[in-house]
């Protein structure tokens, strides 16, 4: 057998986790973000090498060859694009919150939140990597646990219930797709060729029947509460807001993509048919959660909540992309998905220094920021207009294909879709004009006293590099998922309609 | 005219893991009678870890066909025409015996408390009497307790080899005894136990009535108490079925009150608080897996042509048990009575494969696992968890004295990361999360559920599983995000001593190892599933 390439790299993170864990405190954040940068540099080295074609990728191993599961982990285009975010965001995340847990009495040391992060990073690296529903399954319900701890250890006044629900609702969801797998298990089971394979599943044709629509409701409920839909979001506020700003982006930007990336995965690549079956319901409360996320956020007066609505929103625009199905809105589903984690992560993160500086997470309590930390306001300012998808920014090709893409088929629901855009310009705009803008309030003179530090530069910077350059140059990532968003179309057996209509670049 | 009297010829090889325990047991009284005091502790611990070593050794050894047997066993061999070793057997005693002996070391620790056992150094005396303080004072300790824990095990063997009604009851009884005795002899806080070993004993005893009725009806059905004429009965006779269904319902509600199912439950968290903690984890899984190892040769291969009957009573029975458990625990505030109503939901989620009942008789294909592999997968995964989370509950201290209050646990997560990280992932096992053995034995279990044609029962029981989440993640709340009350300070963790580490790193790596590489084990379990069905 090949050298396990993928499963090594899932494994690098685990092993730092470990090591980070057993070290001593002060030393354990360095070895943890020296981990996590070598993640990211054997994680790219392994993308170059297969890129020239010198490698490549899949490797699976019998797991519970009596219930039909390999270990098989494997990179498509999505799954790479999805690994290289991952690996990419962990750094900064690491960077930005050196200083959580330092010296801080009673609670969890610093080690603990890198040991935690890496776990994470781990599990979601396998679950992006696996190409078996049950291995993928149990990778993505592992990642709960970590991220559990990240909320409840470090955070908000209120940080313990809020980790609680979050665990709760992962679990739940978590459940109602074991049922799901269950299910795909029994009716593969009964096939000549039992396998959870994603591939072999994709291969059978399973009917359509009130079990398969079971099946592919439970999936769907997993992945809407994960990748959070209105109404399933209920969780997401408040476990972002009483996270730490790292925790919030690792969450937003990483975990909750598994939401989306599965309603890829099972749904759309297994179910096709239960997913057109589904889809106006679908479409409908994707536009609702686009709609609903605006103007919660609008109307937010807590910097982290106002970020996690504005999230919901932005899921609402990838669960439409992707179940609008033209290859140029599920392209732009992917890419967006990428796109997102970049957005969010530095918002979150720049968003997260001020409100260290400030001690309070309310928008009323900053005013003429910009003044006293001009810096701090221009990486504000770039992460929000990425939020808010303005052309130049990678946010925006993502988005526009995601509704270009949509409104060949379905020219209503792009139709209100696109007033999301308008929203998140207010919703956007106008929290940067409050905390930044005007004169310098008695409160802000007081607290915020510096502007960024090196360090918190640092971890902002490659990430706004990154969402200038994809905004200009998007074509690698595109061509990257152009092969994904084929196979998933030709699996859906579904072709664009109208191939006349130009490509939204 | 007098019969001739046929001599038994017995398989003693076949028999030897059952006797070596047996003689064990024996030998272990024989070394109360003749040890002096000083040794005898010391003594009786390396007696039961041999035995149960040497009969693990002889089922190992012999594992496979080599050890299985049933030898022309009407004619001229009557102990092994009762008592069958086959697949299954051979399983549920290397679960019993594997576990009994983790649990037998956990008897064995001293150092949590202060030289001193988890068991009362005299059970004679009246409970805060003087006799009772001299004898602490005096060091006395009751050694007892591992032949009697030794005793148990061997009808708990009995109890899953059965192939006759008589030797069922046999099983139940000699199984049941000793632990009356045993659950009555905790250190700390002797009322409760007492009362708990009084209620365990008198609910015991009219369970075994009721079960003894059970068999009589059954044998008023076929005329015997042997297996394979209720099968006879069963396919070639009509006429009779309300001695059967009667004989059916009496005897199960003596199983199901061993295992712990609603509405025979209401023992359990009594008898598991009350207990010495050791002894709760002996029971959690020991006496849940001969109850279940009885209940399913019984009702597959004994009633298994009148399943369609019994299917849908333990269908019932199943998410009664899985939903009580699992919500009267959400409100309990003490550690080992979340733990006992957890216990009585797990013995829910067991009852929901078998009731599935997917085996290779109902179509199951070969080379997947079924009910009876994924029942005993899910018992090693649970049993791992169980005496692990016992075994911490067991170290944490207030004044040299167990506390189990939850309220006592806050913040303990804090002071001591690792053994509450332990503690946490026996929890989460519990609560089926992956990566830990948990999850494939309920994965595995659901699945032969809805395989046998059971889907809307194992969408209920993960409902169930839902609710039963909540639970665990209340208790990892409360040690890991709960400030402590003032006294906090008090509680402690006690130093483990070498057993309970011994206990902590088995069921550790068992809960996690089984985790990752499932396979192997579901595969051997698989292997091992099939019953002997005796046939004429």
């Amino acid at each position: 057998m090949a050298f396990p390439f993928l499963t090594v790299l899932g494994l690098i993170p685990l092993v730092f986790a470990v090591i980070v864990a057993l070290s001593k405190p002060r030393a354990g954040r360095s070895i943890g973000f020296v981990g996590s940068l070598l993640t990211a540099g054997y994680a790219f080295a392994l993308i170059a090498y297969f890129k020239m074609g010198v490698l490549s990728f899949g490797e699976s191993v019998p797991w519970l060859p009596s219930l039909g599961s390999s270990f098989s982990l494997d990179l498509d285009g999505m799954g790479l694009v999805m690994v290289a975010i991952t690996v990419f965001l962990v750094p900064a995340v690491l960077l930005a919150e050196w200083k959580t847990g330092v010296g801080a009495v009673g609670r969890f040391s610093s080690k603990t939140f890198v040991a935690l992060v890496l776990l994470v990073q781990s599990f979601s690296l396998f679950t992006f990597m696996s190409f078996d529903l049950l291995v993928f399954y149990v990778f993505f319900e592992a990642t709960l646990i970590p991220m559990y701890f990240l909320i409840g250890g470090w955070g908000g006044q209120r940080r313990g219930k809020a980790a609680a629900k979050f665990l709760i609702f992962g679990l739940a969801g978590g459940l109602i797709m074991l049922v799901g797998v269950i299910g795909t298990w029994v009716l593969t089971a009964a096939t000549s060729a039992p396998s959870l394979g994603f591939l072999d599943l994709a291969a059978q044709d399973f009917g359509a029947s009130p079990t398969t629509k079971l099946i592919f409701i439970c999936f769907f409920v997993a992945f809407a509460l994960k990748a959070p839909m209105v109404p399933g979001h209920i969780w997401l506020p408040d476990a972002a807001s009483e996270s730490t700003p790292g925790g919030a982006a690792l969450m937003v930007g990483i975990l909750d993509k598994l939401g989306t990336f599965g309603m890829i995965r099972v749904c759309i690549g297994i179910f096709p048919g239960e997913s057109a079956w589904a889809t106006p319901v679908i479409l409908i409360l994707a536009v609702i959660s686009i709609l609903y996320g605006a103007f919660a956020a609008i109307g937010s007066k807590n910097l982290m909540r106002l970020i996690a609505y504005t999230s919901i929103s932005h899921f609402g625009f990838m669960v439409m992309g992707i179940f609008a199905l033209t290859s140029q809105s599920l392209s732009g589903s992917i890419f967006y998905m990428v796109n997102h984690a970049l957005a969010t992560g530095a918002l979150y993160l720049v968003i997260g220094f001020l409100i260290t500086k400030r001690g309070s997470a309310f928008v009323d309590d900053f005013g003429g920021v910009v003044k006293i930390a001009p810096i701090a306001a221009g990486f504000t300012l770039v992460a929000g207009l990425a939020s808010v998808a303005l052309p130049g920014t990678a946010p925006f090709v993502s988005e526009f294909m995601a509704i270009a893409g949509t409104w060949t088929r379905y020219p209503w629901i792009a139709g209100i879709a696109v007033l999301g855009t308008v929203l998140a310009a207010v919703y956007i705009l106008w929290t940067y004009q409050r905390i930044m803008t005007g004169p310098v309030t008695e409160a802000t003179q007081t607290h915020i006293t510096s502007d960024l530090s090196w360090r918190e530069r640092l971890a902002l910077i490659p990430l706004v590099i990154a969402i200038l350059v994809l905004g200009f140059w998007p074509q690698p990532v595109l061509d990257e998922v152009a092969p994904t968003t084929a196979y998933y179309m030709s699996a859906a057996s579904a072709t664009d309609p109208g191939a006349e209509i130009e490509e939204g670049r | 005219m007098t019969p001739d009297f046929i001599t038994p010829v017995l398989d003693y090889l076949l028999l030897a893991p059952f006797l070596i325990v047996l003689g064990a047991a024996c030998v272990g009284i024989l070394v109360e009678a003749f040890v002096p005091r000083g040794g005898r502790f010391y003594t009786q611990v390396v007696v039961s870890v041999l035995g149960l070593v040497s009969a693990l050794g002889v089922i190992l050894w012999r594992w496979g066909s080599d050890g299985q047997g049933l030898i022309d066993p009407w004619k001229d061999n009557i102990v092994t025409g009762t008592l069958i070793i086959d697949g299954p057997a051979q399983v549920f005693w290397t679960i019993i015996f594997g576990f009994g002996l983790i649990a037998v070391i956990s008897f064995a620790e001293r150092r949590v408390h202060a030289g001193a056992t988890a068991f009362t150094p005299t059970a004679a005396a009246i409970p805060g009497s003087k006799a009772e303080s001299e004898a602490a004072q005096a060091g006395l300790i009751h050694s007892e307790i591992f032949p009697l824990a030794l005793f148990s095990m061997a009808g708990m063997a009995m109890l899953v080899s059965a192939n006759d009604l008589l030797m069922l009851f046999l099983g139940l009884e000699i199984l049941s005894l000793p632990l009356y005795v045993m659950v009555g002899m905790s250190r700390h806080r002797r009322l409760v136990s007492q009362e708990a070993a009084l209620k365990y004993f008198l609910l015991g005893a009219a369970a075994s009535a009721i079960f003894l009725f059970g068999v009589a009806f059954l044998f008023g059905y076929s005329g015997s108490f042997a297996y394979d004429r209720l099968v006879e009965t069963i396919t070639f006779t009509s006429g009779g079925e309300g001695l059967l269904l009667g004989g059916i319902g009496l005897i199960g509600v003596g199983l199901l009150f061993k295992i712990g199912a609603v509405p025979f439950h209401s023992w359990v968290p009594d008898v598991y608080q009350g207990a010495p903690t050791p002894v709760t984890a002996f029971m959690s899984i020991c006496t849940k897996a001969a109850a279940v190892g009885g209940f399913l040769r019984l009702f597959y291969v004994a009633l298994g042509g009148f399943r369609w009957t019994w299917q849908p009573i333990f269908a019932g029975v199943a998410i009664l048990t899985i939903f009580v458990g699992a919500i009267i625990a959400i409100n309990q505030k003490d550690i080992k009575r979340v733990l006992a109503y957890s216990a009585i939901t797990h013995a829910g989620f067991i009852l929901v494969p078998l009731v599935g009942a997917s085996t290779m008789d109902t179509g199951l294909i070969d080379g997947q696992a079924g009910s009876v592999a994924s029942i005993m997968f899910y018992l090693v995964a649970y049993g791992f968890a169980a005496i692990g989370a016992f075994s911490i509950v067991s170290l944490v201290r207030k004044q040299g004295h167990e506390i189990t209050d939850l309220s006592a646990w806050a913040g303990v997560g804090k002071r001591n990361p690792f053994v509450s990280v332990l503690f946490v992932i026996f929890l989460l096992s519990m609560a089926g999360i992956p990566l830990t053995a948990g999850f494939v034995g309920k994965f595995a279990a659901f699945a032969a559920a809805w395989q046998g044609g059971f889907a809307w029962l194992a969408l209920a029981a993960i409902l169930g599983a839902i609710i039963a989440v909540y639970i665990y993640i209340r208790v990892i709340q409360v040690m890991f995000f709960t400030e402590p009350d003032e006294g906090a300070d008090e509680v402690e963790l006690a130093v483990p001593g070498v057993a309970t580490w011994i206990v902590l790193t088995v069921c550790m790596l068992g809960t996690i190892g089984l985790g990752l590489v499932p396979g192997p084990l579901l595969e051997l379990l698989q292997n091992a599933s099939a019953f002997i069905i005796p046939a004429k």
